[in-house]
């Protein structure tokens, strides 16, 4: 399979809040600056373990503001 | 004394005469402005091809400033190729290593080896003042009396014709004459006289931000490698490097930022705090201090009939990388071989437009990696520091994460994927060097494949020993050299003057070889 995968992947309603529970409490504390870090080196860690140019490139294209294309 | 106020003097050399013309006009086949390391360069392939060549030097002198430093191994085959590499190894500092620091800590957050494939004859990079570099290539050209290079010669005005250019020059003494040249080649800088008196173009980005060298002469003990820091605590929130060259001399490079105060900068007492800060409290000399800024910049085309530009002239490039005047040797060691075809009257004139496309892709590849470095040194927003900044502490602990620490992507030979004179590959390969690819050097008999190479083209084959085409020389490989290019028994490369490879074949095809060859020489769009 290949292409990125934007139906839902990560289980139930809970799941998915548990997980976005923990990505908000990935900045608590941190400064702004300190936070966008934290968000680049979250986004560098999942990049690589994708590893798979294409399917990186189509997130890229999905995660822009459409404006902005 | 130097004809030109204000720049350091490495060598005095003193202006030439004016030619005595009788009034009509001086004529070269090739003339030379600039005698910068690339238009020396230049000289010195087209001298040693047997070409009368004239070059112009705007200066009387070698100036003693501080230029580039850092050559990398194809400049250095090119310089061997051009017989003055060993004076060029012999004084240079040797180096295949950089390490990249952040921050306070002592270990490098990366590393890299400039030369991870070895038993090569020359190493990833030498370090050494542009001085010297000119100085030898002088000596060669020196020794060939078809080359004459005039100094204090100045061009005001170029006028370009079909067959060639007609050059308006004035001489130190005085002397005012017009030079006509069957082929104008400009390798005179960043400034490019020849460009401007064209009105060509010169286009691309500068960036917003002041770099001060300080080169200093000091008794230091550390190893022969390229140190880079990202945010060190003797240069909060920039960057800064250090790069040793022979004679004692240091070269630090120091990130300043946009805003502030160039002639200020450099004082001796604002520098002193900077060495001072980064070193300890160690007893130096200025040899140099100086700050710039730089451009990404490149001509449109760098053939305009029978003008051609080369080096700094053509194209720009920020420091990170070394791949300014190596950038400069490339183009010379492009144009050198297909120059002499055309004015032997053995490749049609077309061939020169395949140093343009051939030039433009180096030139290309250079500005990219270049561009890229500094976005990363000097991040443009909020996002893109945070991203650097991850990048760095990922890099501390994750291996995945140091590919991505770009402190400058150091200079090697560009390849030409899509170049017209190579003959494409029919056959499977699995291993070896594609055409548009420079053949890697290996052990060759008591010596090294690539000097064995020299300016000729060449038949590299491994276990056939037939009749190359005329002007081909055969040369039979084995052992390391032929697993390098892929070759099994029977197996062939076509290998241009500059060493790139033209063809290869599993099995050698005479007709096939000579097809390659006439491509090679531009004899197929």
């Amino acid at each position: 399979m290949t292409g990125l995968n934007t139906t839902p992947n990560l289980g139930t309603n809970a799941s998915a809040d548990d997980l976005y529970q923990k990505l908000v409490a990935l900045h608590d504390g941190l400064s702004e600056a300190d936070s966008l870090r934290v968000w680049a080196k979250l986004v560098l860690i999942l990049a690589n373990h994708i590893g798979d140019r294409e399917v990186i490139e189509q997130a890229i294209v999905a995660a822009r503001p459409v404006a902005a294309a | 004394m130097a004809n030109i106020p204000g720049i350091p003097v490495y060598k005095e050399i003193g202006a030439t005469p004016a030619p005595a013309t009788g009034g009509g006009a001086d004529r070269a086949r090739v003339v030379i402005v600039g005698a910068g390391p690339v238009g020396l360069a230049m000289a010195l392939d087209l001298g040693r091809r047997g070409h009368e060549v004239v070059v112009l030097s705007r200066l009387d002198f070698i100036a003693h400033a501080s230029k580039a430093i850092c050559f990398s191994k194809r400049s250095l085959d090119i310089l061997d190729r051009l017989g003055v590499g060993d004076p060029a190894l012999a004084k240079g500092v040797t180096w295949n290593v950089g390490k990249v620091y952040w921050g306070e800590a002592d270990d490098p957050v990366y590393q890299f080896d400039m030369l991870p494939v070895k038993d090569q004859k020359r190493p990833g990079f030498i370090n050494i003042q542009q001085y010297y570099i000119e100085e030898y290539l002088l000596d060669g050209v020196m020794k060939l009396p078809n080359v004459e290079v005039r100094w204090g010669h100045r061009v005001y005005g170029v006028t370009s014709k079909d067959d060639g250019a007609e050059l308006a020059v004035t001489a130190d003494d005085g002397g005012v004459y017009t030079l006509e040249a069957e082929w104008l080649i400009a390798c005179d800088g960043a400034r490019s006289t020849v460009r401007d008196l064209l009105g060509l173009d010169f286009e691309g980005r500068v960036f917003e931000d002041n770099f001060l060298i300080a080169d200093i002469r000091m008794k230091h003990e550390m190893p022969s490698e390229r140190w880079f820091w990202f945010d060190p605590p003797f240069n909060r929130g920039k960057s800064a490097l250090m790069h040793k060259q022979p004679d004692d001399v240091w070269r630090l490079d120091f990130q300043l930022g946009w805003d502030i105060d160039r002639a200020a900068a450099i004082r001796p007492e604002n520098v002193e705090p900077f060495v001072k800060a980064m070193l300890g409290d160690v007893e130096f000399e200025q040899e140099w201090y100086s700050v710039y800024t730089f451009q990404c910049r490149r001509m449109a085309r760098f053939v305009h009939g029978r003008t051609i530009f080369a080096g700094d002239s053509a194209h720009l490039v920020s420091p990170f990388g070394a791949r300014g005047c190596n950038g400069g040797f490339a183009d010379v060691d492009n144009l050198g071989w297909k120059l002499d075809l055309v004015l032997k009257g053995e490749a049609d004139e077309g061939l020169i437009e395949s140093y343009n496309d051939e030039a433009i892709t180096t030139a290309d590849e250079n500005i990219l990696n270049s561009s890229r470095s500094t976005d990363f040194l000097t991040p443009k927003s909020t996002a893109s520091q945070a991203l650097r900044d991850a990048v760095l502490e990922l890099a501390r602990d994750h291996a995945f994460a140091r590919p991505f620490v770009n402190s400058g992507r150091l200079s090697t030979a560009v390849h030409y994927p899509a170049s017209g004179l190579s003959t494409p590959d029919t056959e499977t390969w699995t291993s070896g060097v594609a055409p548009g690819a420079p053949v890697l050097d290996a052990p060759h008999g008591d010596g090294w494949l690539l000097d064995a190479l020299g300016d000729d083209f060449v038949l590299l084959t491994r276990g056939w020993q037939g009749e190359a085409p005329a002007g081909v020389r055969l040369i039979e490989i084995s052992g390391l050299a032929a697993e390098r290019l892929g070759l099994g028994e029977g197996g062939a490369a076509l290998v241009r003057p500059d060493h790139y490879v033209a063809a290869r074949w599993h099995t050698i095809d005479p007709a096939a070889v000579d097809a390659a060859l006439k491509r090679a020489k531009g004899g197929m769009a």
